[in-house]
């Protein structure tokens, strides 16, 4: 069996280098297939029916005249009389049809009478929730009471951030035919492999039957898990069409509101602290709303678990809306912002600088050196110490400079992941996984790790993801993708190479162990002169091919060292806030990263940025807005579902940790950590810049000249 | 999107006639940034959608004795790349407001003045006034975008882009119609609705804005509050053109943006700078007192604040001209 480490810093050709996406071309130019781009032959089209009210009971519904409509091949209702709606969007009735506009046309027809319910769409003031209100028990560590008294200083505040939802790119959705008892599926998924089990489930037939394909992916961060209702209901019209494909995927608006969201997160908090910056108690009343069903609790005091006295209170609070699914991080960014904000607030009341603070109690958090050593880093990147000043003392004039900190953590050790390597008698190369590059660079990376094994060039290695019939490799999600794949190609590309060797060590007169792969050649280790070309060698197959296993199992990844998690990660924004206007600018950030062997830094840092730039959305401009009235969503669209454009996002900085000690931890997860930690840098900064706290994200025009004025809730 | 006829006229007098009497019949495509989004969300249903790009004198910008002429047609872009409308700051910096490429490269000038209120209620199917079941949908939801001045039923905030400014520099509007042209000033071509079935500008159904008139300016600015750099429409914005006589303002006029369910002209603001001198206080002093009227709905007091501002900043921008 071959040793399954990584290759040393200094010997690797091909991973570490700076290479392109591998995708990147076929996407800049619109040739990239994705499911909306499936088109089948006699492809029908669906269309769905939504609940516009947010609690209602449906009392009738007549499908008769779409039924009727010429085209109109199935119609399917989904909530039939009876059902209780609990949020605006919730699927009533779907409609399969020749064309597009007859499927549109068809729902339109179809006549719903609901009785009209009470409903609950703002948890931001718990006091008003009422009922819906679900306390989660209070958690009590050390005597916060006692430490309340023996603290120097107090420091009391208001956080928080509203449900955001996913806004992918690429709505969900599929284009699926069930004939006989295969089921065609053409997905949007971030678990290739796990989807077609999930789909089975809902519709009770062996997963063997489902065939799941998806080349491309037009963004997922976490909601695109499951097959959702609307998969179903695309089969079964499928199914109820005689065979025949149909293509359905939401609609804008119906994805903003019900194909999941980012619960909120709400904070009242209190901290104490001895004068010389010591935290000592940290007390909280924290709730949040992931929907119906309440959801999502924020680890606090974040990063800074271990506050030595904390009294925690925290309470989910049921709405009327949309569930809420995984985003980027669950709970990390909303807890981080809380945590960051409130320790700021402390910061500035012991008058102290942040970084300091900061960095004094990074003893309460699981690993104090790493984030010392990143507080320095960024810093020293943001020019710290010539350019901060205390809270509020930005100067004359209407636009105030300020810089904040914020912090974050996560795991990111790799998925279970199988991949297939085959080599052929041609020399061609396969490596096969049913996995899935969300748009983060997986195909490449896989292609890189298995090149550099293989000795060959990357074009030289034919990559196959994106299909249930490849080996089972792990949904992704949790940062798990990069080093679940990185490892199971390692090991499945080095355990064929062996066979390879094996076949050829006779024609060059070594033992099999003594052989390598290196540019191109199968060759003895360091005489090139004894060696075969990989094409001749793979023709010593005659009419066989090599074809073998790797597989990453979590349980013993551990031991095997590819592949590992657990990274810290600071960042400091530098932001300029016009005090006339409220209206506030991000100049720049900078990002410092804790990482373990990075295999191509471009497409690394590029989910630094695009993780940034996401969390940048959240802190200055992106929330979902809910009619109290109406129950309504009233942005589910991307004019009033305000996101940055490339104007809107300043200079990033992103700095890796890249270096022989955090090499030799293996891969680690990069795509959830830097989303982590910049809506707290992005607020304190804010804070810094104006002189007082605006206690709730996005940081708009409003809130900010509320809190300048004094009229913070 | 409800099916449709579709016409492509080589006339306006064809595309005239094309046209109904009634609302809702027919609907003019130029650039069709609003249009085809106001059909996909079933608030516009036409049963003929008329194209109008295709009458060639509705395009281009030329000089005439009154002033400027641009064609309804004109698109932004093309406004950006025209010469003859460098000494009209105050409308470059509104059309550059347009912050896509995408709408900067279709919209047109007719487009801009006909657009329909971006109100989410509007767009969400409950009319022009926002009523539903009894309720003020906008005073009793979320009217963090909406108006802060106007005593009429309505409280969406006009969506034109070029109406602040070509109120401020006084142009006039041509509007051709089966009984021929008429013209009408920029100001009195917006209208606040009293009930849903009103139209938020001067025009009857079978007719078309076919250009507009600008005449010789003297300094003259706009300035926006925006959140975005990105496509976002302005919090508040105010155009601002000015007559001067030696140092001090002979003549003003303010008009205030995206604050009221029209362009605002702030009369009070405009007579308190006449024969001042434009200094910062008294620019201050006249956003004060073009907000002075101001009535804040629950969630956008705000607006009232940014309205100061944006005045301030346009008329000292104006100053430097």
């Amino acid at each position: 069996m071959p040793e399954y480490r990584w290759p040393e810093m200094s010997q690797r050709r091909v991973m570490g280098k700076r290479l392109s996406r591998l995708d990147g071309p076929i996407k800049a130019s619109g040739r990239a297939k994705f499911s909306q781009d499936i088109n089948r032959p006699g492809m029908l089209f669906g269309a769905v029916l939504a609940s516009p009210y947010a609690h209602a009971r449906v009392t009738s519904i007549d499908i008769s005249a779409a039924e009727k409509t010429k085209g109109v091949t199935a119609v399917k209702v989904t909530s039939p009389a009876g059902t209780e709606i609990q949020w605006a969007g919730t699927e009533i009735a779907a409609v399969a049809a020749a064309t597009e506009e007859i499927a549109r046309d068809a729902v339109r027809k179809i006549k719903v009478d609901y009785e009209v319910l009470p409903h609950v769409v703002d948890e931001s003031d718990i006091q008003k929730a009422g009922n819906r209100v679900k306390a989660a028990g209070e958690q009590v560590t050390g005597d916060p009471d006692q430490a309340f008294k023996d603290a120097d200083v107090v420091s009391e505040g208001f956080y928080g951030c509203p449900v955001l939802t996913h806004c992918c790119q690429e709505t969900h959705g599929q284009v699926i035919q069930w004939q006989g008892e295969k089921i065609e599926f053409w997905s949007t998924t971030q678990a290739v492999s796990d989807i077609g089990p999930d789909l089975a489930r809902n519709l009770k037939i062996p997963a063997e039957n489902i065939h799941v394909m998806q080349e491309h992916i037009g963004g997922a961060f976490g909601s695109k898990f499951a097959s959702d209702r609307w998969g179903a209901e695309a089969a079964i019209l499928s199914k109820s069409s005689g065979g025949k494909p149909v293509k359905l995927h939401l609609e804008r608006n119906l994805e903003q509101m019900i194909a999941g969201n980012r619960p909120s997160a709400w904070m009242r908090a209190k901290l104490g602290a001895k004068k010389d910056g010591t935290l000592i108690a940290w007390q909280s009343q924290s709730w949040a709303t992931g929907g119906v069903g309440g959801g999502g609790m924020p680890p606090i005091p974040y990063v800074y678990t271990n506050i030595p006295n904390r009294r925690l209170n925290h309470s989910a609070v049921s709405t009327n809306a949309g569930g809420a699914r995984a985003w980027r991080a669950p709970n990390h960014p909303q807890a981080s912002f809380l945590t960051a904000s409130a320790m700021d607030d402390m910061a500035a009341k012991l008058q102290m600088d942040p970084i300091e603070f900061f960095s004094k109690n990074a003893g309460y958090s699981a690993r104090p050196e790493t984030y010392r050593r990143q507080l320095v880093k960024a810093a020293e990147m943001i020019e710290w110490k010539k350019r901060w000043h205390p809270r509020g003392e930005a100067g004359a004039g209407p636009l105030k400079r300020g810089l904040g900190v914020g912090f974050g953590t996560w795991g990111g050790a790799g998925h279970a992941s199988q991949c297939r390597t085959v080599i052929h008698a041609d020399g061609s190369v396969e490596v096969e996984l049913g996995s899935q590059d969300l748009g983060t660079g997986t195909r490449t990376i896989i292609s890189m790790v298995a090149a550099e094994s293989l000795g060959l060039p990357i074009q030289a290695v034919k990559l196959n993801i994106g299909d249930n019939r490849y080996p089972r490799s792990g949904s992704s999600g949790g940062s798990t993708t990069v080093g679940g794949v990185s490892s199971s190609t390692r090991k499945s590309t080095l355990n064929a190479l062996e066979k390879l060797f094996e076949l050829v060590a006779p024609a060059l007169g070594a033992p099999a162990g003594e052989l390598e792969a290196v540019g191109g050649k199968i060759q003895v280790k360091g005489n090139p002169a004894k060696s075969l070309t990989w094409r001749a060698a793979c023709q010593k197959l005659g009419g066989k091919t090599i074809s073998e296993m790797g597989v990453n199992d979590p349980k013993l990844a551990p031991k095997e060292g590819l592949n590992m998690g657990g990274v810290g990660g600071v960042q400091i924004a530098d932001v300029e806030v016009d005090v006339e206007t409220g209206v506030v600018k991000l100049k720049k950030l900078v990002a410092v990263h804790d990482c373990g062997l990075i295999i191509n830094p471009k497409t690394a840092e590029s989910q630094v940025y695009g993780a940034i730039i996401m969390s940048i959305c959240g802190a200055l401009y992106e929330e979902r807005i809910l009619c109290g009235v109406t129950g309504r969503m009233l942005n589910a669209d991307m004019e009033f579902y305000k996101l940055a454009g490339a104007g809107d996002i300043g200079e990033i900085v992103c700095h890796l940790e890249i270096d022989p000690e955090n090499d030799k931890r293996g891969v680690v997860g990069l795509g959830e950590p830097p989303v982590v930690p910049t809506m707290g840098a992005i607020a304190n900064a804010v804070a810094n810049a104006i002189g007082v706290r605006v206690p709730t994200v996005p940081l708009t025009s409003d809130k900010v000249l509320a809190a300048l004025e004094g009229r913070n809730a | 999107m409800q099916a449709f006829e579709y016409a492509s006229p080589a006339t306006l007098q064809e595309a005239i006639a094309l046209l109904g009497p009634k609302w809702g019949e027919a609907a003019v495509l130029a650039g069709g940034t609003d249009l085809i989004s106001l059909m996909k969300d079933y608030v516009d249903t036409p049963k003929r959608v008329v194209n109008i790009k295709g009458i060639k004198e509705l395009g281009g910008i030329s000089k005439a004795a009154a002033g400027l002429r641009i064609g309804a047609l004109v698109t932004f872009d093309e406004m950006l790349a025209s010469a003859d409308l460098k000494l009209y700051p105050a409308i470059l910096a509104a059309v550059r407001g347009v912050s896509s490429p995408q709408i900067r490269n279709m919209g047109t000038v007719g487009g801009d003045l006909c657009q329909r209120p971006r109100c989410w209620y509007f767009r969400g199917g409950f009319g022009l006034l926002a009523r539903h079941e009894g309720k003020n949908l906008v005073e009793d939801g979320d009217n963090r975008y909406h108006a802060i001045f106007g005593d009429g039923p309505a409280r969406f905030v006009s969506a034109s882009s070029l109406g602040p400014p070509l109120i401020a520099l006084g142009a006039r509007i041509t509007v051709a119609g089966p009984a021929g042209n008429r013209t009408v000033t920029a100001e009195k071509f917006f209208v606040s609705p009293k009930s849903d079935s009103d139209r938020e500008i001067a025009i009857k159904p079978n007719e078309i804005v076919t250009e507009i008139t600008v005449p010789a300016a003297g300094r003259n600015a706009t300035y926006e509050v925006r959140q975005r750099e990105a496509l976002d429409w302005p919090l508040a914005t105010a155009s601002v053109a000015l007559r001067m006589k030696g140092s001090s303002v002979a003549s003003a006029r303010i008009v205030l943006g995206h604050v009221a369910p029209t362009p605002w002209v702030a009369a009070a603001a405009e007579k308190f700078l006449a024969g001042k001198s434009l200094t910062q206080d008294v620019a201050e002093e006249a956003g004060k007192t073009a907000a002075a009227d101001a009535k804040a709905l629950s969630g956008n007091a705000y607006k009232v604040q940014l309205a100061k501002v944006a005045v301030k900043r346009a008329l000292l921008a104006a100053a430097k001209a």
